[in-house]
């Protein structure tokens, strides 16, 4: 097999010495992790090895000789090297050497115990050991931890760098007996805002804890359970979004540390999030507060709803006369339309009653922007809501009315082909009726088929005016949800640093020569945007929709009441 | 070494395939389409134009003129960034993998590498593309649970779609390298 020598690119002028890494038997490669220089004494480099292996349960051995010799080759050193591959006994033993400034190295291996000598050929990956070690792979499939011997070759080669981050952390200003060449041997790379944060996380973290355990203990108190309170709780969205902001805040402030790769991703996405989150609520209670923006805002909002009510005035003496040409029936026509428009000036009343107390509620509600844009947004939705309560009420009364006459319309359709529903067994059966019962039977068939039009129309206009509103909250909804789901630290690790979050490895073939191995430079190949939404997406609380469109129009015909937008955990009607 | 031959592509346009031999168990096959001609590219731009300088006429509101020239550089950088593949080459390296890079006009360049262990075959399949049948080379991956099953098929050459006589040469080459997995002794060091 191809002798794969994956060697990193910092130790390439490097003083001689040997390669110490790991041997992946099974894939016939070796990973030269660091070059260890003369003088070292063999004891002392096998003891820091045996230390180092215990610590991060990786198989390190030495590997091979690696010598960079600025003037012509001298004799003596290749035997001395050899003579090494004796008392590290490796099998193979590889030898590495370079000339001067030439870029083409020569490579060859030394097998005592092997049954073939013929030469086998050897390839030489250069790595970048920095990148490789911070770099995670993200593989398209999961397999599990019992597949070890057939996870990819490339995910052991990752997997070796980035668990020997031990080996990195000597450089060469350590006094010890070992020297070493790696990519942080010119010194240990530290970050002082890195050390000062995670010195003050930990307080930050536990004030956080005992903060979120205060608010939601009064959050779970009984005073906030009785019927009407929670009832009006479960049907804010506001609420939703401050419970689910709330769990958001109780991942982050936890004391234990991030297991996994996900695990950290998550918490700094939930970080990250909620970071933007508040500084666009800011932003957004900052534009809002200048010049008296409320002031304007509620002075325009009595006003809307008073067009608001008289545009459906307009409409509902539309359909009380004779709309798109159809014929109405005329009585029931005036009663349900006096009925709504009567419910129409109630809800004006109301309205104007509480127009003095608009401004300061406006005031107070939009001081909540600054906990998220989400909440603000979450508060626009439930404003609309309240401010179209009467087209709710309208659409719930027309659908009730409808679905009743729907369901009377084919009962009885039933008892005119003397047929009855049979509610034991669930289906329809032949029944024998009375002569009174057929009449009087048929007689509310007729009644009721013939003023079928009028409800119908009157549903169709309501169902209408109420998917509107309905498509308008959601796509606030939408818009939330995207703000709450989007892991904007990924996205940004993509963009700045993007060997972090690595699809795959790529090859680039360098310069060659005849009769040295062949050079190759491993590079990361990064996840694209897309893959790093969908990998790190955050969870969210809603899920759209929950009825496929045949079942939607079926419940629009039978005049079944419609709830498109359902949370998740809320309990079915 | 390398040697580039001419040949055509399903669609009749010309194509060229360079082969390079890096080392024993190395070697590269690029495939390059036909390079932007100026020609389709004023045409495209003049109709645009003309389109909007009609409209202006008709309509006296400057921003058409304005949203034609926006939309035209928009469309040309869309189309040399995501759209128009000017090579697709395939590394194959022997006990490594196979690594697939299509190369942009504007220089973007998208790799996949495929790892040798995955690699079950690389094989010539016909497929009904609109009216035509054609050749298009794949490779076949293995199936972890079942060693005789394929588990997906990966096609190269999706772009320049190459006529039968240059995917032979390729699959002539990629073979050759292939097969050296299956008679390499298995001479790994016991440690």
């Amino acid at each position: 097999m191809v002798l794969k020598v994956f060697f990193p690119s910092c130790c390439s002028s490097a003083d001689s010495g040997i390669l110490i890494g790991r041997w992946l038997s099974e894939q016939s490669s070796a990973v030269v992790l660091a070059v260890v220089h003369f003088p070292f004494i063999p004891v002392q480099v096998k003891q820091y090895l045996g230390e180092v292996q215990h610590l991060t349960k990786v198989s390190l051995s030495v590997l091979g000789s690696w010598s960079n010799s600025k003037q012509e080759k001298e004799e003596g050193l290749s035997e001395f090297l050899e003579d090494l591959g004796t008392i590290f006994s490796h099998e193979p033993w590889i030898q590495i050497s370079k000339e001067g400034d030439s870029k083409f190295w020569s490579c060859s291996t030394l097998q005592k115990h092997s049954s073939s000598p013929k030469e086998e050929e050897v390839i030489l990956v250069y790595y970048d050991q920095r990148k490789v070690m911070l770099s995670h792979l993200h593989p398209p499939l999961d397999t599990g931890d019992g597949r070890a011997e057939d996870a990819s070759k490339l995910s052991a080669i990752f997997d070796t760098v980035a668990r020997s981050r031990v080996l990195f952390m000597t450089d060469r200003y350590d006094e010890g007996p070992i020297k070493l060449t790696h990519w942080q041997s010119e010194g240990v790379e530290a970050s002082i805002i890195v050390e000062l944060l995670k010195q003050t996380s930990v307080p930050a973290c536990m004030l956080l804890t005992f903060l979120l355990s205060l608010v939601s203990g009064i959050c779970r108190s009984r005073v906030l359970k009785f019927w009407p309170l929670s009832f009006l709780w479960s049907k804010l969205s506001t609420c939703e979004q401050l419970g689910h902001r709330l769990q958001h805040l109780q991942v982050i402030s936890s004391n234990k540390k991030a297991q996994t790769q996900t695990q950290l991703m998550r918490k700094a996405n939930i970080f990250v999030s909620l970071l933007i989150d508040v500084a666009l609520g800011i932003l957004l209670m900052s534009w809002l507060y200048r010049k008296n923006r409320i002031g304007h805002l509620a002075d325009t909002l009595i006003p809307v709803a008073d067009h608001v009510a008289e545009e459906l005035q307009d409409l509902l003496q539309w359909l009380m006369g004779a709309p798109a040409g159809l014929k109405m029936n005329r009585a029931l026509d005036q009663v349900l339309g006096r009925f709504f428009l009567y419910h129409i000036h109630l809800w004006i009343s109301y309205i104007h009653l509480m127009s003095p107390f608009i401004e300061m509620i406006l005031w107070y509600v939009g001081l909540s922007a600054c906990l998220g844009l989400t909440v603000a947004l979450c508060i626009l939705s439930d404003i609309i809501a309240l401010l179209t309560f009467h087209i709710y009420c309208f659409y719930v009364y027309g659908a009730r009315l409808y679905c009743l006459k729907i369901y009377g319309l084919s009962s009885l359709w039933r008892l005119f082909r003397g047929k009855k529903w049979n509610v034991l067994r669930q289906r329809v059966d032949s029944c024998s009726y009375d002569l009174d019962q057929l009449f009087i039977g048929t007689l509310l068939f007729t009644i009721l088929l013939f003023l079928l039009p009028t409800t119908a129309l009157y549903y169709l206009v309501f169902t209408l005016l109420r998917l509107l509103v309905v498509i308008v909250q959601g796509l606030i909804h939408l818009l939330v949800d995207l703000i709450d789901s989007l892991p904007l630290y990924s996205l940004i690790l993509r963009l700045c640093r993007s060997y972090r979050l690595a699809a795959g490895v790529k090859f680039r073939v360098l310069e060659q020569q005849d009769g040295k191995p062949l050079r190759l430079l491993m590079q990361i190949n990064p996840l694209s945007y897309g893959a790093v939404v969908q990998t790190y997406r955050l969870p969210t609380y809603s899920c759209y929709p929950k009825d496929s469109w045949a079942s939607l129009c079926k419940k629009l015909f039978l005049g079944e009441l419609i709830y498109p937008w359902k949370h998740k955990g809320e309990k079915q009607d | 070494m390398a040697e580039e031959q001419r040949f055509r592509s399903a669609c009749g346009a010309p194509i060229a395939l360079r082969r390079r031999q890096h080392s024993a168990s190395c070697r590269e096959l690029a495939v390059r389409g036909p390079r932007l001609q100026l020609r389709s590219l004023s045409a495209a731009t003049s109709a645009v134009w003309l389109a909007a300088y009609g409209l202006f006429a008709l309509s006296e509101n400057s921003v058409v003129l304005s949203a034609a020239i926006f939309i035209s550089l928009i469309g040309l950088i869309i189309y040399l960034h995501f759209v128009k593949i000017d090579q697709e080459s395939l590394l194959v390296i022997g006990s490594l993998g196979i690594q697939v890079t299509s190369s942009y006009a504007s220089g973007k360049e998208s790799t996949t590498f495929i790892e040798m262990g995955q690699v079950k075959d690389v094989v010539i399949n016909e497929a009904i593309h609109m009216q035509k049948v054609i050749y298009y080379l794949c490779i076949l991956l293995q199936d972890p649970e079942d060693p005789q099953g394929v588990s997906e098929v990966v096609p190269l050459f999706q772009s320049s779609k190459p006529r039968l006589d240059c995917l032979i040469e390729v699959y002539k080459s990629c073979q050759e390298i292939l097969e050296q997995r299956k008679t390499a002794p298995q001479s790994s060091g016991i440690k």
